[in-house]
């Protein structure tokens, strides 16, 4: 190999690690800065191609996406002294990397400690003003927006970054707590399985009672009316009896007795004492009928 | 992919560059063959002996080139699928979001993220959580979503679907802390899903993170395990609440019926009864005319027949006996109970005059009528006497 062909490649070989060391790409998520000696010299750098002097500059790129700060759960109290669980999460994105690159030395974690502390500190602030019933239910968004705002105003001018959201994720019970509320739950359904109870019992009663009255109602209507049809056939035949009989009341008495004589002595076991004297026996001593 | 690899054919009109390709690449490779050697060759262009080596080499450097430049196109190509998209970063600045079909990016220069933006994603947790009256209830939640926009799925959010889990666990508290329990459990279940869905849609268009949220379900709700019982027993209860009213419409329905049944009965004895009074009184008032008709014709004679007729019926149905005293100054000593209790016990044990059967009777009689006629005749005898 000829010096001129060892000339040409050493050359090229310098000038690649020259162009490596110079040429830098920004990625669209990305967003950095330019440190010449340690310096910063350019503290927004747009995603694309960019050059560098090698050696002396350095360049930081931090993720400009929105990242997440997940919390641990932290108990905090409400405004009447009640204890909670409390696990949120926040959105944020640096929006200023210079400032950024000041404040925490690019470093995301440190980032992170600074504003879970703020956010812990701004989320007691607010539970503390307000109710259990306030926190769990009505004012989520507005209590989500006071911190988000209060945060802002810190986090933007002093760390270069914007919190996008803070969001709570759970509000729990502590553990002991959570006992009395369950009993508390067991007695509103006792009560519940109670009044059901309750209800189909005076339900049963109820109609029950009203069976109970039509079904007397129903008997005594029965009753009266029998009663109408029997007087009504007592009466006409009473009347027909009267009428034949007034006829001759006399023959009545008459063949009605003897009629009541043959039922009444209709057996063995009617013993009589009888007088010969009488009528009946007229002729059984004496064949002239004396 | 096959026809991405060196020495397959290309699929895509292989016959135009078979007849083009090949001779550009020819000429290409000649000229660049031409330029080597200008640089390396012309070096030891004055001895004619390294000549044959200097071509050696210029033709080693030329196919490392050539694989150099094949790896390299190799490497920035690939196909998108129909459910993908690629979203293509040129030196880092985002240049297009490209569709199905084949690409080709040069590798260094362009960065790609492909994203399969059709399929249908799906997460599912359970989790436990107050209710606006702070009670607590367990729920299993399922949300489907999709990538619906690739560039902002990529760009925007750093892991964006812990984003989305983080997202919609806030959603599930905020929309079931706002609703009471009784709806989280029962019907107003499919209204906190589509709560959560709009709500979990907003949070994500904030974060811009590129999801579409398809569907949120709330696969279940209940009680906590620790309670289960006592919302088990209200079911019971509702249960007995019915059972309560069966029994007793049960009870309504089988009396009253039985009762009117009864009614009808008693109308339908009465009627009868009346009914057969007046027959009854229709027959006897008509028997006593016909016979008193004939008894006017003929009354002594009537009257006689007919007094005896039922004496003598009389007579000969029930058991006499004749007493013939003169005079009522004679006492008359009966000892019936006697007479009865004497035969009684002569024939059976049976001693009250109730359960005598005819023969005792007739004994009883006997000896009733034998009694008396000794004592007539010890009268009259005294009588005749005197």
């Amino acid at each position: 190999m000829s010096p001129r062909a060892i000339f040409l490649l050493v050359v090229s070989v310098v000038a690649v690690f020259i162009a490596a060391n110079s040429a830098y790409v920004v990625n669209e998520f990305q967003r950095g800065v330019l440190l010449r000696l340690g310096k910063v010299i350019d503290n927004d750098l747009r995603p694309g191609l960019h050059f560098k002097a090698p050696f002396v500059d350095n360049i930081r790129k931090f993720d400009a996406r929105i990242l997440t700060l997940d919390a641990r759960p932290e108990r905090f109290l409400t405004v009447e002294k009640k204890s909670m669980m409390v696990d949120s999460y926040a959105k944020w994105r640096i929006i200023d990397v210079g400032k950024f690159y000041t404040a925490t030395n690019g470093e995301e974690d440190r980032a992170q400690r600074l504003l879970a502390q703020r956010i812990s500190e701004g989320l007691r602030n607010e539970f503390a003003n307000r109710s259990l019933q306030d926190v769990v239910s009505g004012e989520r968004n507005q209590l989500m927006l006071d911190i988000a705002d209060e945060l802002n105003k810190f986090t933007q001018t002093s760390l270069g970054v914007e919190i996008v959201d803070v969001r709570v994720k759970k509000i729990d019970l502590p553990d002991e707590v959570r006992e009395p509320v369950y009993s508390r739950m067991r007695a509103e359904r006792e009560r519940e399985a109670r009044e059901h109870r309750a209800k189909g019992k005076e339900q049963s009663e109820r109609i029950r009672a009203d069976a109970d009255r039509q079904q007397t109602i129903i008997k005594a209507n029965a009753y009266r009316d029998s009663e109408f049809l029997r007087g009504e056939g007592d009466a006409k035949a009473a009347a027909i009896y009267a009428k034949a009989y007034k006829r001759d009341p006399e023959f009545y008495a008459f063949v009605r007795s003897l009629t009541a004589y043959k039922s009444t002595f209709s057996s063995k076991e009617d013993i009589m004492l009888l007088d010969p004297e009488s009528d009946y026996f007229r002729y059984l001593n004496n064949s002239k009928g004396k | 992919m096959a026809w991405n690899e060196p020495g397959n054919k290309d699929p895509w009109g292989g016959g135009n560059r078979g007849n083009d390709g090949p001779p550009d690449l020819d000429e290409a490779l000649k000229s660049l063959q031409k330029k080597l050697s200008g640089i390396f060759g012309g070096g030891g262009g004055g001895s004619n002996g390294s000549g044959g080596s200097g071509g050696i080499n210029s033709t080693i450097v030329m196919v490392v080139l050539i694989i150099a430049a094949c790896a390299y196109f190799i490497a920035g190509a690939a196909v998108v699928n129909e459910q993908e998209r690629a979203v293509v970063l040129r030196l880092g600045v985002y240049s297009d979001t490209k569709g199905a079909g084949f690409r080709w990016n040069p590798p260094l220069i362009d960065t790609v993220f492909t994203e399969n933006v059709t399929k249908v994603r799906n997460w599912t947790t359970t989790e436990q959580m107050l209710t606006e009256d702070l009670n607590i209830v367990d729920i299993k939640l399922s949300v489907q979503y999709v990538i619906d926009d690739a560039r902002n799925f990529v760009l925007n959010v750093r892991d964006p679907q812990s984003s989305l889990r983080q997202a919609a666990n806030s959603a599930l508290r905020h929309v079931v802390g706002s609703t009471e329990m009784h709806d989280v459990l029962t019907q107003g279940r499919g209204k906190v899903a589509v709560e959560i869905q709009v709500r979990l849609q907003k949070y994500l268009n904030d974060y811009e993170t590129g999801i579409l949220i398809d569907k949120v379900n709330i696969e279940d709700s209940n009680p906590p395990v620790e309670v289960q019982s006592a919302f088990d027993d209200v079911i019971k209860a509702r249960e007995d609440e019915e059972r309560y009213k069966n029994q007793a419409e049960a009870y309504s329905r089988g009396v009253i019926p039985e009762a009117k049944g009864r009614a009808q009965r008693v109308i339908e004895e009465a009627t009868a009864y009346k009914a057969q009074v007046i027959a009854e009184a229709d027959g006897e008032a008509q028997r006593f005319e016909y016979l008193l008709e004939e008894y006017k014709k003929a009354p002594v004679v009537t009257r006689q027949r007919l007094y005896l007729d039922a004496l003598e019926e009389v007579m000969s149905k029930s058991s006499k006996i004749m007493v013939d005293v003169e005079g009522g100054n004679n006492m008359l000593y009966l000892p019936l109970d006697k007479i009865i209790s004497n035969s009684g016990g002569g024939s059976s044990s049976a001693g009250n005059g109730r359960g005598l059967n005819p023969s005792d009777r007739d004994v009883i009689v006997n000896q009733v009528v034998e009694q008396l006629r000794r004592e007539i005749a010890t009268s009259t005898r005294r009588r005749e006497g005197r």
